[in-house]
């Protein structure tokens, strides 16, 4: 049955610690972060299933975030190898939106440039790029696009199965593009406008 | 007849024809009416949204703002992922009003506007239970799929993070069983039901994602299950077209199909095999359909060739499968046992 309501500890902030980078963190997560809420409970790290290839458990990071470390949380893998699954948020006893705090970080990586791999940012860069200029995605220029820049071994590798999916008519050639292109990148162009100006 | 706006989702044109074509089929008799939002666009996935907030939002809303345009009120996602989208998008901004604000500021670039909170943004595994009914379902299987040992996989983002509260246990949903069940399947007991199936790591750490693939397959294959049976695009190309590198790169022979529910629901209703899909997988049903006494015809295996363009724009070299031999990580579970 879905959990009953909890009733929330105040983490305990000291008067004198810098929480900038976590306010910061904070503001460009989607919806409330609940970041400063966090209790170091460990909850989080101890439900991942990525946790092993993960240079810190979240919990880990959220210490270092409030810690104002700065260039060590953006380098760290472990947004880019978060795979969503939301298990940390179900089980966080303090609400924490943890899964959409690793979007801001990564977001947050990728205008400073700083990550050590730049395989997964360029990942959803290309993601992106297909979707302002199609309006859908376009697995196939994705999938050749990232492979051929990064890991050229793995496309010959994968090249059979491509082909199967190709046969079986599970893969476009083609981009589907959408009628409202204009309309679209309309309303991003000034939703970028806006992303910058709240910077 | 229940009218839905149905966001189908770029990978339903795809990878996930199967699960649209199924769909097609079942939605009629079981009283599902869709009208497709006219000219909908991409969600994201989990990837616009780690790039910029704003935009990343503004795009999601263009397709509530569509669907808000139809005059009716609920909408209706097969992809686990779009539906967590459509969803989040919609809680987050009646949550957090100034993103709302902002996010309609940009829409009205584009002369739409969307008042969030104004949609019931649902799932189709959540409709198919709580609108149409068990009962409706049941009393219209002519062809009960007894014999077949079935794995529930939920997978993550149906049951969770759930803040329209609609599921019923964020880590052990019973829908996709209670579905199961009243098709005639025998569903087994499959630990695995909501673990993850990788996401996009099979593109940008494939080890990340073997391992998480391996731990499903390995746990569906220790609960006897003839097939897996998921409610997700991603989940379904994860664990069904990858499951060969998986197998080489840890040497294992798995062959576990995985097909979505909808096609088992529409095989249960009595539409043949070829009209839902079967045959596009990677990894065969034929052993898992066989045990319910039906084949994959040839003809649905050629109609799948129909589709077969030029090839890929690659030199013949490359394609075969190249064996390379790669590290082996050991398995999670052995290093931790
Ligand atoms: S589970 Fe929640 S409260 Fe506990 S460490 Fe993780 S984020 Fe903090
Ligand atoms: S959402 Fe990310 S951080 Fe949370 S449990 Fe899943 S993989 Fe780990």
């Amino acid at each position: 049955m879905s959990k009953k309501p909890v009733e929330h500890v105040h983490a305990r902030l000291d008067h004198d610690e810098d929480l900038s980078l976590l306010h910061e963190v904070s503001m460009k997560t989607a919806g409330v972060s609940r970041l400063e809420m966090c209790i170091q409970c460990g909850s989080c790290g101890g439900s991942c299933p990525s946790e092993m290839d993960m240079d810190h458990t979240p919990r880990t990071l959220f210490a270092m975030l409030r810690a104002g470390m700065r260039e060590e949380a953006l380098l760290s893998n472990t947004p880019w190898i978060c795979v969503s699954c939301y298990h940390c948020v179900v089980r966080c006893p303090q609400n924490v939106h943890i899964t959409d705090v690793m979007y801001a970080l990564k977001s947050m990586a990728i205008q400073e440039k700083k990550y050590r791999d730049s395989s997964a940012p360029d990942f959803s860069e290309t993601f992106v790029e297909m979707v302002e200029k199609y309006g859908r995605s376009y697995e196939f220029g994705l999938a050749t696009r990232h492979y051929l820049k990064h890991s050229p071994l793995r496309m010959i590798r994968t090249a059979a199965m491509g082909l199967d999916m190709l046969k079986k008519g599970r893969l476009n050639m083609k981009p589907t593009t959408i009628k409202g292109m204009d309309q679209l990148t309309a309303i991003l162009n000034k939703a970028k406008e806006m992303e910058l100006a709240h910077e | 007849m229940s009218d839905y706006i149905f966001y189908p989702g770029c990978a339903m044109e795809s990878n996930a024809k199967a699960y649209y074509d199924s769909l097609m089929e079942i939605a009629q008799p079981l009283g599902i009416n869709l009208q497709e939002i006219d000219d909908w666009n991409c969600c994201g996935a989990t990837e616009y949204v780690g790039i910029n907030l704003i935009p990343a939002y503004s795009l999601i809303a263009r397709n509530l703002a569509l669907a808000a345009k139809t005059g009716q009120k609920t909408v209706l996602s097969s992809c686990s992922a779009c539906y967590l989208n459509l969803a989040k998008a919609d809680y987050y901004m009646a949550e957090r009003p100034a993103l709302g604000k902002k996010v309609n500021e940009a829409l009205a670039a584009g002369n739409l506007q969307y008042t969030p909170g104004s949609l019931d943004i649902r799932h189709l595994l959540d409709v198919l239970i709580n609108d149409i009914g068990l009962d409706t379902l049941k009393a219209k299987v002519v062809r009960p799929l007894k014999g077949l040992r079935v794995a529930p996989y939920t997978g993550c983002m149906v049951p969770r993070p759930d803040y329209n509260k609609r599921w019923s246990d964020p880590e052990h949903p019973t829908e996709l069983i209670d579905v199961l069940k009243a098709i005639g399947a025998e569903v087994v007991d499959f630990p695995g039901g909501t673990t993850c199936c990788g996401g996009h790591m099979t593109q940008i750490g494939p080890d990340t994602a073997y391992e998480l693939i391996r731990r499903l397959i390995s746990s569906a294959e220790k609960s006897k299950a003839d097939i897996m049976v998921t409610v997700c695009p991603m989940c379904q190309l994860n664990v069904d077209a990858y499951q060969g590198e998986t197998n080489s790169h840890y040497g294992t022979d798995y062959e576990m199909p995985i097909v979505f529910f909808s096609q088992l629901v529409g095989l249960a209703l009595g539409f043949p095999p070829e009209k839902l899909g079967f045959g596009s997988e990677i990894t065969s049903t034929a052993k898992a359909l066989s045990r319910i006494g039906m084949d994959i015809p040839e003809a649905a295996l050629a109609e799948g060739k129909q589709h077969q363009q030029e090839g890929l724009p690659m030199p013949p070299c490359m394609r075969k499968t190249a064996k390379t031999p790669e590290y082996k990580r050991p398995c999670a579970e052995e290093v931790k046992a």
